[in-house]
């Protein structure tokens, strides 16, 4: 019953802030730089007949509070305006750039996270030891690492030097494909490098998060018993240590979500990934901010779901709170 | 009793605390952790570097005046070679260093401050505006934080103040949340209840009693936020909305990317300036991480 009563609780939350995240939006784009038509139009030097046509088209001659209605009616809809650079729904748009980015995110977030927990474990084992010296003083020096960089340098070793990978694009300019399967080996060609380089960067967090949670668990009595038991140390370390230190390592994940989205945008941009990140940059750098707006809204609901999964997921393998 | 005497007996009470730290200092503790020595004694050289490097060595940010001084290799005259625009790169990551490492510092003070105003305050009343301020502070938790600095930096512009503000008023809710979440445990001690019943003022509890207990937590996150802010910083320079007129590790890089250094094999553009973040971010990193070791003694016990 408790949990029925927490999960309505989180889901009432994750609306509040779904909905904030709107409102944060609107003020953001509409309100606090000024001149919304200046962004739109970018431009200074309107004759007055322009500006009223455009205040007319954008609604902008209404009510704040009517325009805050028509954005939310819009996004409802899944309207998210026009692409000033594409000339295109924005929507259109999100649509190609989503797929690109979901299976490079959740291909490298597999990896980070077996290396990530794998190696935590191997650690926390051992710590002290020079094993554990290695992995922690490496894991601090591929955090301090910029994920852009770490590109770079990539491109630089593997890339230009080697010709091992390709290094920008999802496929091969001019290439023809005699069938799907060599389509899908060249798109997993292009992939290689932008995800060794988010794993590189971000799999030092789940490392520490994992090490410091095993061996917080690890000197507690109950593993003491446990090995006085004689159970095997793989027994102990899985069975009865490791679902305890999973609690750290699921509230982790908020922060986890946010770096590799950050990740995502250095990434694609050095590889020009066609993925949301570069669609991001892009829209940067030639202020296009509807697209700015939309892909800051879909990065934004992502982690927000991303948090409420870790929260349900906390309260599932959490013993405890089935005691409250 | 006068309020003097109230003072010392809480002092005895906060040493209690800190009491195990008595006969060594933290900085002695520091300098026998091999990590930590590390971090200290790279932070105190690039430190020197930046503020020596630029008066020994002075940037000219002109660019030069021949196509045949782009892209040059290190040579006797240009130690690490020339950018797209022939300067030379030695002399401009002196420069970087500074503008690198005062963005970090300043902004991570402007999150220092806010999060633990925030999570003293929080974490001190109980209430609507506590309640408030902490679905605040989970708000702004739960965005990304990359794509929330680029469209800040975009709309306000870019200049090392608003990009100084950006990085600071975004990156303060992780320490509001520590903060709070350790004065919601100093507030049940007894010598609380002791000075409350004393008279003392809410303002004098917070600051005079609570807050020298959180400020172990303080310092140790505030080297890491550090650590946060000159990366954020280089990223956000990276991807085109550092300040143009200013020569940052960030722009460098920037402009390293699209003047295409990567393809060009340039590899002299493309390793100092990396390799001076690395070594900044590294070194906060590792001190920021013996401290907490030492000062909040949770991990201490293996």
């Amino acid at each position: 019953m408790f949990k029925v009563r927490y999960v309505i609780k989180k889901i009432g939350f994750l609306f509040i802030t779904l909905f904030s995240v709107l409102t944060f939006n609107f003020f953001l784009f509409r309100i606090l730089p000024g001149d919304p038509l200046r962004l739109i139009a970018r431009a200074g030097n309107l004759s007055s007949d322009s500006i009223a046509r455009l205040n007319e088209l954008f609604g902008l001659n209404q009510p704040k509070w009517m325009q805050y209605l028509i954005y939310l009616k819009n996004l409802a809809t899944g309207q998210f305006g026009t692409s000033i650079t594409f000339r295109r729904p924005v929507i259109e748009i999100l649509q190609e750039r989503l797929l690109n980015t979901a299976i490079l995110l959740t291909l490298a977030t597999i990896i980070v996270v077996a290396i990530g927990v794998g190696a935590g474990a191997i650690a926390a084992t051992r710590r002290g030891s020079r094993l554990d010296n290695v992995f922690v003083v490496t894991s601090m020096v591929c955090w301090s690492l910029p994920t852009f960089w770490a590109g770079l340098i990539l491109i630089i070793l593997l890339g230009v030097s080697l010709s091992f990978f390709p290094i920008a694009g999802i496929s091969t300019p001019g290439m023809i494909y005699f069938s799907s399967w060599d389509r899908i080996m060249d798109f997993a060609r292009h992939l290689v490098l932008p995800t060794i380089t988010l794993i590189i960067v971000d799999m030092a967090q789940f490392f520490m998060i994992t090490r410091s949670a095993l061996v917080d668990v690890l000197t507690t009595d109950y593993i003491h018993t446990a090995k006085a038991k004689g159970l095997s140390k793989n027994r102990i370390l899985w069975k009865h240590a490791f679902p305890n230190a999973l609690l750290p390592i699921v509230t982790a994940t908020a922060v986890y979500v946010s770096l590799l989205i950050g990740g995502a945008i250095q990434v694609e941009t050095v590889f020009s990934f066609p993925g949301m990140g570069k669609l991001m940059y892009d829209a940067v750098l030639r202020r296009d901010y509807p697209i700015l707006e939309a892909s800051f809204f879909i990065f934004a609901v992502f982690t927000i779901l991303a948090n409420f999964i870790s929260d349900v997921i906390y309260m599932i393998i959490d013993p405890r709170v089935k005691n409250v | 009793m006068n309020e003097k005497n109230i003072n010392e007996k809480n002092n005895t009470s906060t040493s209690l605390i800190l009491g195990r730290f008595k006969n060594e200092t933290w900085v002695q503790q520091m300098w026998a952790d091999p990590l930590g020595k590390a971090g200290i004694i790279i932070l105190v050289a690039v430190i020197l570097i930046s503020i020596i490097g630029p008066i020994v060595f002075p940037f000219d940010s002109k660019a030069g005046d021949s196509v045949e001084g782009v892209f040059r290799p290190p040579s006797s005259v240009h130690w690490l070679g020339t950018d797209d625009m022939g300067r030379d790169i030695f002399r401009a990551t002196l420069t970087g260093a500074q503008v690198s490492l005062f963005v970090g510092l300043t902004a991570s003070a402007i999150s220092i401050i806010v999060g633990a105003i925030v999570g003293l305050l929080s974490g001190y009343y109980f209430g609507f505006g506590s309640n408030l301020s902490m679905r605040v502070t989970d708000f702004f938790f739960v965005l990304p934080v990359l794509p929330l600095i680029i469209v800040l930096a975009s709309i306000f512009g870019q200049n090392i103040y608003i990009t100084i503000l950006v990085i600071g008023l975004t990156s303060w809710p992780s320490t509001a949340r520590i903060v709070r979440s350790q004065v919601l445990s100093i507030r049940e001690y007894k010598f609380i209840e002791r000075i409350k019943s004393l008279g003392a003022t809410d303002f004098r509890i917070i600051f005079a009693h609570i807050l020298p207990n959180v400020m172990p937590l303080i310092y140790s996150n505030t080297v890491l936020v550090i650590a946060g802010a000159i990366l954020a910083e280089a990223t956000l320079a990276f991807l085109g909305l550092g300040d143009p007129v200013r020569v940052s590790w960030g722009t460098m890089l920037h402009y390293a990317f699209v003047s295409g250094a990567a393809g060009r094999q340039a590899w002299w553009y493309l390793l100092p300036p990396g390799i001076g973040i690395v070594l900044v971010v590294l070194s906060f990193t590792l001190t920021g991480h013996t401290l907490d070791k030492i000062l909040n003694p949770r991990l201490r016990d293996y």
